[in-house]
């Protein structure tokens, strides 16, 4: 879908160049919506924005969540402590009302890139956690003690020695940190709290909201970006579990979906 | 009489993993008899059988063990089960701690971490004699730990504040709350240091001698062995190498096999090293042919490595499995 | 005993109050950092939406939401004045419905969140802890590997998604359910009324079922993993030689033990589950504080937002504190140490 976004006939920013209210047909593969947009080809769009922000969260916060995690474990003692307790403290903030607050206050200059910094700014700390605990084994193995008496520095140990076995843990942690910021801009821009010009699967079904879709009888409008977001999250998910498998048969990844 | 006669025991692991099958022939053509009151003794390398065998005699054969072929009978004054086709609700109500009972393996974690050992007794009994009368049972469960020299607030502790000894004292305490006409215990001392291995092998021989049960101790360590048992059995190899009375064992072990493991005890006054036997066990999924002794034997002949030896009887009581002695050599 | 309040209590009050500290002090920061000034900005919105006060009550206003924004001051001052007003409980009028205090309507609001959400949270965590322990306990249980599958699916879609999808089906192409509100439209709360009682109950049911599907997986995936470690255990399988009975080996010796993880994680879940209800409201017109903070993004009740956040912090932090209280009460490892 991605690809076929490029080849798209329609320019989404566009309102009212098809028929509105089209029900699904071979011409209309989705629909139209009231605005007249062609729902399919406008949702190539979405998906595309939608992944390019996961991805962008997952790069941000997994660069803070290898730098703490790696941290923490490496230095342990106080600091170890110190960064444990902000990373709890920040796995149980509720995130939604502090995200509302942000989202609330920014409105107007909200943007893709800039929802991407924040979520990613918020997105670290349960894969930091898991990152720890990994590094806090590594250190009590052989190698690492090699290491450290023959002199390198910590901070190279920790580059050198421990980023390797610590990257296949960031890999399976990415999916599910892309699916968490996916999740999370829908969310918003339900509440109409992102930037709401971009076609992403959440201002998809915030225009249907807005345009009382399933009032007027649009089902379509809403059924498809559902649909597409759960093909695209299923699919995601079935990659991330067979990478975790793949990886460490039991991690317990109890990620997000309490 | 016997209280449990085993038939030509044949019990394989058979497990197939990606369209690959292998066969582990765990235990291999056993047969032994077990009679009441006595300590038999079954002793061996890790991975040699003996965990299967237990586990086939004491009904816990689940996939991938499979027995093929043999019998496994019991006679509990005249309550006869038949093993291999008893079915799971007599199995579990009839004879599972009121005949047969463990210490397992590792008895120390047999303990379930977050209730007091009073609930596993609780439940235990209830299983299998529906628990009426509570202070009754407070009463007997109390009288029967004091009896085996532990304090009754043993029973209000939870595992964690309880030391491994104590643990595996009150493990034996579950096993023998029916009075059990069979213990089975598993490697009962191994995760003990040497004193409390001691108290605990005392309370294993006097809980024997006053109920007169008889305990089938598992354990590779042949002092144990020594100390306790009335008769071993040498397994080597999923198969039976030796077996006789304590005394003759280690006095006049016959077994290339015994003869190297009695030797490799440490005793009082020596100072010469021991000798080790080359080689590892065999591995049970493709086993050599003829003895499996064979390829670690010192006195190995032609006939050894095609032909599997009989259990023959030398004397009463005293069986072993080996060509020299049909033949006569030793 | 002495040892528990150290090694146990205090970390646990520390982690308290770091969780109320960073909470209210990224909710002071995030103000300041926004590029306009809030309060004019605020002001500005609200004349232009056609704002039918007074000007004496929009020159109260303006010295609200400047003291609201605690901007007056150096910045530590304005830290300082900030936390005074939070303690005395006073976070403002609510600008949408000037003069009413933000704590009331919050006040009003929160009993039908914690309505949907308690229950919801706790037959989530009871059924999935139970069929996940089932799964690892049967594996070969066809009926529970459908449930694993259908929990596992529901578990990667966003609650909203998942809500939209239930609200979809069963209000619109099947209506048996109704489509919004927490009672039918036109009647009075009357919580002594066994019939509006009811009413509200069937209103409750799709987006207490949202929660309580996108939860049960989680749940379902966690027990399943933690007890396929435990059904190995040695004590597992020494009552099992034992010939206890199935059932009561699953109760007393598997989930018994694995539940204990499952605790502390559901503290650690609170977090995202609350915010998970929040959209819940939102979706099924449900008047709790997500419906509370919908109306306050459209009318840019600013102050009213504050407050659900700050609120919604304290209030997630004092329940990961009271399940750490009770924790020990479940695990005798950590009563007695």
């Amino acid at each position: 879908m991605i690809l076929l976004s490029y080849n798209s006939p329609y320019d989404p920013g566009k309102s009212f160049v098809v028929p509105w209210d089209l029900p699904p047909s071979q011409e209309h593969l989705f629909g139209t919506t009231s605005r007249g947009q062609d729902l399919f080809w406008w949702l190539t769009f979405a998906v595309r924005n939608s992944l390019f922000l996961g991805v962008l969260t997952a790069i941000i916060s997994r660069i803070i969540a290898i730098l703490i995690g790696l941290t923490a474990g490496y230095r342990g003692g106080w600091l170890d402590r110190v960064l444990m307790s902000l990373n709890d403290t920040f796995v149980v903030l509720p995130l939604l009302p502090i995200l509302i607050l942000l989202g609330f206050l920014l409105r107007d200059r909200m943007n893709l890139f800039y929802l991407a910094v924040i979520l990613g700014l918020f997105g670290w700390p349960f894969d930091a956690r898991l990152i720890r605990s990994q590094v806090l084994s590594l250190k009590e193995r052989s190698f690492t003690r090699t290491a450290v008496y023959s002199g390198t520095s910590a901070f190279w140990i920790t580059i050198n020695e421990h980023l390797p076995f610590v990257l296949p843990i960031v890999f399976a942690t990415t999916i599910n940190n892309i699916l968490w910021s996916i999740g999370m801009e829908v969310t918003l821009s339900v509440l109409g709290l992102s930037d709401l010009t971009t076609p992403t699967l959440g201002t998809a079904l915030f225009w249907a909201n807005q345009h009382g879709a399933l009032v007027a009888g649009v089902w379509w409008w809403i059924a498809a970006p559902a649909l597409v977001t759960i093909v695209l999250f299923l699919g995601l998910y079935l990659l991330f579990t067979s990478i975790n498998e793949f990886i460490d048969p039991r991690t317990r990844l109890r990620l997000i979906g309490g | 009489m016997t209280l449990l006669s085993v038939k030509n025991l044949r019990a394989y692991y058979r497990t197939e993993v990606y369209g690959i099958s292998r066969t582990v022939q765990a235990v291999d053509g056993v047969s032994f008899d077990l009679l009441p009151n006595e300590i038999y003794g079954v002793a061996g390398e890790s991975s040699c059988g003996k965990t299967t065998l237990i586990k086939v005699i004491s009904g816990n054969t689940k996939p991938p063990l499979k027995v093929l072929e043999g019998s496994v009978n019991y006679n509990f004054n005249d309550y006869k089960v038949d093993m291999l086709h008893i079915s799971q609700d007599e199995l579990r109500q009839n004879v599972r701690w009121k005949e047969i009972s463990y210490v397992m393996q590792g008895s120390m974690s047999v303990l379930n971490p977050v209730r007091k050992v009073i609930e596993t007794f609780r439940d235990i009994v209830d299983t299998h004699e529906r628990i009426t009368d509570k202070k009754k049972f407070l009463e007997q469960t109390r009288a029967h730990v004091n009896r085996l020299g532990l304090p009754t607030d043993v029973l209000n502790a939870y595992p964690h504040q309880l030391s491994g000894g104590m643990r595996q004292r009150v493990a034996i305490a579950l096993a023998t709350v029916f009075q059990p006409a069979l213990i089975i215990a598993d490697e009962p001392t191994t995760a003990l240091d040497v004193v409390v291995q001691r108290g605990v092998l005392q309370m294993i021989r006097e809980i024997q001698t006053t109920s007169g049960n008889t305990v089938l101790l598992v354990t590779h360590d042949m002092a144990v062995h020594a100390n306790v048992a009335d008769r071993v059995m040498i397994m080597y190899a999923g198969r039976i190498a030796e077996e006789a009375p304590t005394e003759t064992i280690f006095d006049a072990p016959l077994h290339p096999y015994t003869q190297h493991l009695i030797h490799s005890l440490p005793m009082i006054g020596e100072k010469s090293t021991k000798a080790s036997l080359k080689g590892a066990p065999p591995n049970l999924a493709d086993p050599p042919g003829g003895c499996r002794f064979h390829p670690r034997c010192p006195y190995v002949m032609d006939v050894c490595r095609t032909k599997v030896p009989d259990l023959i009887s030398v004397k009463e009581r005293h069986r072993v499995a080996c060509h020299l002695v049909e033949e006569g050599a030793l | 005993m002495r040892k528990f309040i150290l090694k146990y209590l205090i970390p646990r009050i520390i982690q308290f109050l770091t969780i109320i500290f960073v909470g209210i002090t990224v909710t002071y920061i995030i103000p300041r950092l926004a590029p306009t000034d809030p309060v004019e900005a605020q002001i500005s919105t609200m004349m232009a939406m056609g704002s039918s006060l007074d000007p004496a009550s929009i020159e109260s206003m303006r010295a609200a939401l400047t003291d609201l924004y605690g901007l007056s001051g150096s910045p530590v001052e304005q830290y300082f004045t900030f936390w005074g007003r939070l303690l005395r409980g006073d976070l403002g009028p609510s600008l949408d419905n000037f003069p009413t205090p933000v704590s009331k309507m919050i006040g009003q609001a929160l009993p039908y969140t914690l309505r949907l959400l308690i229950p919801a949270v706790i037959i989530s965590f009871i059924f999935g802890n139970l069929f996940g322990a089932m799964s690892s306990y049967y594996p070969k249980n066809k009926a529970l590997k459908v449930i694993e599958v259908l929990g596992q699916v529901v578990r990667s879609i966003p609650y909203y998604i998942v809500a939209i999808v239930l609200l979809v089906t069963f209000s619109y192409f099947i209506p048996i359910f109704p489509f919004s509100g927490a009672y039918p439209i036109g009647t009075r709360p009357d919580w002594s009324s066994l019939e509006f009682i009811l009413k509200n109950l069937e209103h409750a049911v799709l987006p207490a079922a949202t929660l309580i599907l996108v939860g049960f997986g989680g749940w379902f995936v966690g027990m399943k993993s933690l007890t396929s470690n435990i059904i190995s255990e040695d004590y597992v399988v020494y009552v099992e030689t034992a010939g206890l009975s199935k059932n009561r080996i699953l109760i007393h010796y598997i989930i018994r033990t694995a539940i204990l993880p499952q605790f502390t994680a559901l503290a650690m879940v609170l977090g995202t589950v609350f915010s998970g209800a929040l959209i819940m409201e939102v979706v099924f017109g449900y008047p709790g504080i997500g419906s509370l903070a919908i109306r306050a993004i459209y009318s840019n009740d600013y102050s009213m937002i504050m407050g659900i956040t700050i609120y919604s912090i304290i209030g997630v932090a004092v329940a990961v504190f009271l399940m750490d209280l009770l924790y020990p009460l479940f695990d005798p490892r950590v009563r007695y140490q």
